[in-house]
């Protein structure tokens, strides 16, 4: 990013300007999904029209509100909480978030730092949420609480082995780990010869994209797979005994979560920021623009899921990541090192 | 009066030992048991419909017994009858079944118009009819979107209270009341028909039963919804029947019964078309079947008696000052829950001596002990989903 | 329909074949018979009470348990003021009665058993409770008397012989009393007498004022 300034301006400097971005973007991409999915569209889905007076306009300011609601609410603690474990696992939840923006292309130039291991980066940094939401179910002292908490870790655990090998069709095909690679290389490929829209990964990598997206739902413990924030016996399962602040935490890691989820799905598969044959400093303007429009798609068939589908039970949503997501992964990655070698 | 043994210890009596194995199970003294965990679901609990307490005992996900607690709405409605009047005794009975409140009072309207021999008008029996398929299409249409609700997609159950609104609507127009009509009186019923209210109502008709597709399509067919009802909670057909359970849930156990065609006749129902709806499986699915298609069958009644709709008056000669003549009533029916009964003991004052209401989901909430043994605790709201009770109807 | 011999009880056709079997099976054990629109309404001896369910069950063929309750023949308490005119509490026998089947004590247990398969049987069976007040527990035969009879023995202070666990369904624990015993009182009217019939005045502007005015 240093490059795309100017003026050199140190390292202390750009890494302070970077913290504050992604601290700066991550509640608002929070916002933006939760605004326009969980109030708006799935409003419309279900015959009403969601917030309509915050704002004046289509109650566009009732997220930012409801932020500074949680914000001014009394910090309420169970009595027999562990105060320290309690205060702490929202931060875990949230950390983990904003440790997997910082991989996440946004333009040619535009990017936290470009690990040579960006995508085994993302995926690790993003499981640490796991041990966030097991502290929150223990500290809460509550039956419900941990009973949320063992399905989420139980879950969580299971999910993340399709999610990665769903990701590793993509790293061979590519050749490379580092997501801006992974960008260039759709951007600069070609179906057949033919160049136009170079070659998102979502063509040969169906899949692949099929296996993420169930992946990523469960991952983020939406419905079909919210067994651990089950709200129709659990009451939000770990987070029932959080409030204000905490809860916000909680709120702007799940949707920040999903964000980011949607941004790699859109980053691996269809292209991130990336349009074929935009260059050079139009594609640092474009660029951010590009990657929330697919960045939005994805997400829209996300939420679509969420609000469409009943729950799974525990066992059933187990035994669709042992016995179908992974061998299904599994087979996908053979198949994708065979043309590799062969083509 | 506080013991849990009946005084003088238990006798030596002859009790078949299959029955004595699931009684010792359906026995609870949770407070003395540790080791596995206990799990209040309840009285407040999205869970469970109203102020039910559930009180489970858990090893990891698997429910090893469970005992329901009831009595938290608990409003003494037999004690309370017998210090009212028999109009004023119909506004207290429209509450406890209150999603479908016109169907509670007609079986006690019944009994008193049995004792004192009078029969309601024609016109007014095609009316309560009518108002009583309205109030089983309404509760139906809640019971499709909430029981969606329980298992996880959110959606259905804003489409069952949007459908339900306009069959809200047109009982508001007859009565007054959208959940309270407190419209029958012994002889007949408070008034007529609204005008507009025949072609308005075919309009609804129609509405319901495109509703009922799109339940078809959005729930029925759910891979997902299938998984989490098929084979859960099954209702063995004879079992259900000694513990009392009725309505959609037996029927839904492969038991052709129903009282609206097999019972003494009453109302209307003998003049009409209709066919009985069972599935031989007795999980979950489908109870909830069932009650999909009992909701089409409905839609088709009412149609049915639009066209049949005699005229006439809707209110048979009544003295002014109700006295019901000595003797007895039991009078019992299908509502939506099941099978509501009121025995009526009169001994020729303007109240009765003493009024024994049989509640459907008393019931069907009773035979949860056996029923909740070795499911997992999702499968536990499934069932409690599926059996659909209302605390007014448990508690009374 | 009154309990008087006047008229000679009229049975259904499955009526008639219900109450024939459960001669044939109870014999002297049915103290009494009446009929209910068409229905047999059977009064057993107290030591029949399970063999009464029993034979219902498996003779009779009713496998569906609809109640089991009881009543209290005692008459109420007189609440409020005799001669005031309050007509909104319903004037009630002075003395015990009886009801169909007849009775001779004061506490009658209730049930009614019906048969899901066709053509539809219904039995109402009746029992006197002496002052014991014990009776024998349905549990074996149908499973679901077991919240009916928690009810009665709370309602009521039936104690069953043979229920797994009698103890308190509606009520609190602590609970002391029988709140559907006659002589328990309705507290409401206790602890605030109801106001009676109270002279409603017209809307203003409304027919009274015209009148008035002509």
């Amino acid at each position: 990013m240093s490059a795309a300034l100017a003026v050199d301006v140190g390292w202390g400097t750009t890494t302070a300007i970077k913290t504050l971005v992604v601290l700066g973007v991550v509640p608002l991409t929070a916002l933006l999904l939760g605004y326009i999915f969980l109030l708006k569209m799935m409003s419309h889905m279900q015959s009403r029209l969601g917030p309509m007076d915050p704002g004046g306009f289509h109650g566009w300011y009732q997220l930012i509100g409801d932020g500074i609601k949680f914000l001014q609410k009394e910090d309420i603690m169970p009595a027999e909480a562990d105060r320290k474990v309690f205060a702490l696992a929202p931060a875990i939840v949230v950390m983990s978030t904003f440790l997997v923006f910082v991989v996440i292309p946004a333009g040619p130039r535009m990017v936290v730092r470009d690990l040579d291991v960006g995508v085994f980066y993302a995926l690790a940094v993003s499981s640490l949420s796991v041990i966030g939401v097991l502290m929150a179910g223990w500290a809460s002292s509550n039956k419900y609480a941990l009973i949320g908490a063992l399905r989420a870790a139980a879950q969580l655990i299971a999910y993340e082995l399709p999610l990665v090998l769903a990701v590793v069709g993509v790293v061979i095909q590519t050749g490379t780990m580092s997501l801006q690679g992974i960008v260039r290389f759709q951007q600069d490929g070609a179906i057949f010869g033919f160049s136009g829209i170079g070659l998102p990964l979502i063509l040969t990598q169906f899949v692949g994209f099929a296996i993420f997206m169930v992946a990523a739902q469960a991952e983020l413990t939406q419905p079909p797979f919210d067994m651990p924030v089950a709200e129709s016996e659990l009451v939000s399962g770990y987070m029932v005994e959080y409030t204000g602040f905490r809860f916000l935490f909680f709120f702007i890691g799940e949707f920040g979560t999903a964000f980011a989820f949607s941004a790699l799905a859109a980053t691996l598969f269809l292209g991130g920021w990336s349009i074929p044959g935009v260059d050079g400093t139009a594609a640092d303007v474009l660029g951010p623009i590009v990657l929330v429009v697919k960045v939005l798609f994805v997400a829209f068939l996300m939420f679509w899921a969420r609000f469409t589908y009943p729950r799974f039970r525990e066992d059933q949503l187990q035994a669709l990541a042992w016995k179908w997501l992974i061998p299904i992964a599994l087979a996908n990655i053979l198949v994708t090192g065979v043309l590799k070698v062969a083509f | 009066m506080t013991t849990t043994q009946p005084p003088g210890g238990l006798p030596e009596v002859e009790i078949d030992p299959a029955a004595l194995r699931q009684l010792a199970d359906a026995r609870m003294n949770i407070e003395l048991d540790t080791g596995d965990m206990i799990l209040n679901l309840g009285p407040q609990h999205p869970a469970t419909h109203g102020t039910l307490r559930l009180v489970v005992r858990l090893d990891g996900e698997r429910v090893i017994a469970a005992d329901p607690i009831i009595g938290y709405m608990h409003r003494g409605y037999e004690k309370l009858a017998e210090y009212r009047t028999y109009p004023q005794i119909t506004t207290l009975i429209n509450r406890i079944d209150w999603l479908s409140s016109f169907a509670n009072e007609v079986p006690f309207i019944h009994a008193a118009e049995r004792l004192m021999e009078i029969e309601a008008p024609p016109r007014a029996e095609y009316i309560r009819t009518i108002l009583t398929e309205l109030s089983r299409i309404a509760t139906f249409l809640l019971f499709l979107g909430e029981m969606g609700l329980q298992v996880g997609a959110i959606t259905p159950a804003f489409y069952g209270f949007r459908d339900r609104e306009y069959v809200l609507n047109l009982i508001e127009a007859v009565t007054g009341g959208r959940f309270h009509p407190n419209f029958n009186r012994i002889g007949g019923l408070k008034d007529d028909l609204p005008w507009g209210f025949i072609a308005e109502c075919r309009t609804v008709m129609a509405k319901v039963m495109e509703s009922c597709d799109e339940f078809e399509d959005l729930v029925v067919g759910n891979p997902i919804f299938q998984q989490r009802t098929r084979s859960i909670g099954i209702i063995p057909a004879a079992l259900g029947a000694s513990y009392g359970v009725s309505g959609s849930n037996l029927r839904a156990s492969g038991v052709d019964w129903d009282l609206r065609r097999d019972g003494p006749p009453y109302l209307v129902y003998g003049d009409l078309d209709w066919k009985v709806w069972t599935h031989p499986d007795g999980d979950s699915f489908s109870r909830y079947w069932v009650r999909l298609q009992e909701t089409r069958e409905s839609a088709r009644m009412i149609l049915q008696m639009l066209d049949a709709l005699p005229a006439g008056p809707v209110m048979a000669k009544v003295p002014r000052i109700i006295k019901v003549p000595e003797g007895e009533a039991f009078v019992n029916t299908e509502n939506p829950l099941g099978e509501m009964a009121y025995y009526v003991v009169s001994k020729g004052a303007t109240g009765p001596f003493r009024v024994k209401i049989r509640s459907a989901s008393f019931s069907n909430v009773s035979i949860l002990p056996w029923l909740l043994r070795g499911c997992y605790v999702p499968d536990v709201v499934t069932i409690l989903a599926s059996l659909y009770f209302i605390l007014g109807d448990i508690d009374r | 329909m009154s309990e008087a011999t006047a008229e000679a009880p009229t049975w259904s056709e499955t009526g008639s074949d219900s109450l024939a079997r459960l001669d044939a099976e109870l014999g002297d054990a049915i103290v009494d018979r009446a009929a209910m629109a068409g229905d047999p309404v059977v009064r057993v001896a107290p030591d029949a009470w399970r063999r009464a369910a029993i034979a219902c069950k498996e003779v009779v063929g009713c496998d569906y348990l609809s109640f089991v309750s009881a009543v209290d023949w005692m008459p109420a308490p007189i609440i409020g003021d005799e001669g005031s005119g309050d007509t909104s509490t319903p004037a009630q026998p002075r003395e015990q009665t009886v009801g169909l089947a007849g009775g001779s004590t004061r506490f009658q247990l209730l049930a009614c058993v019906e048969s899901t398969r066709s053509p539809f049987r219904r039995v109402i069976l009746k029992c006197d409770v002496d002052d014991a007040m014990r009776a024998e527990s349905w549990v074996a035969v149908y499973p679901g008397a077991d919240w009916h009879e928690r009810e009665t023995w709370e309602m009521f202070g039936i104690a069953f012989d043979g229920h797994p666990s009698l103890r308190h369904l509606y009520l609190p624990a602590e609970f002391e009393g029988n709140p559907l015993r006659k002589d328990f009182p309705l507290l409401a009217r206790e602890v605030k007498p109801w106001p009676g019939l109270v002279d409603v005045e017209g809307m203003p502007g409304g027919a009274d004022d015209e009148e008035a005015a002509e």
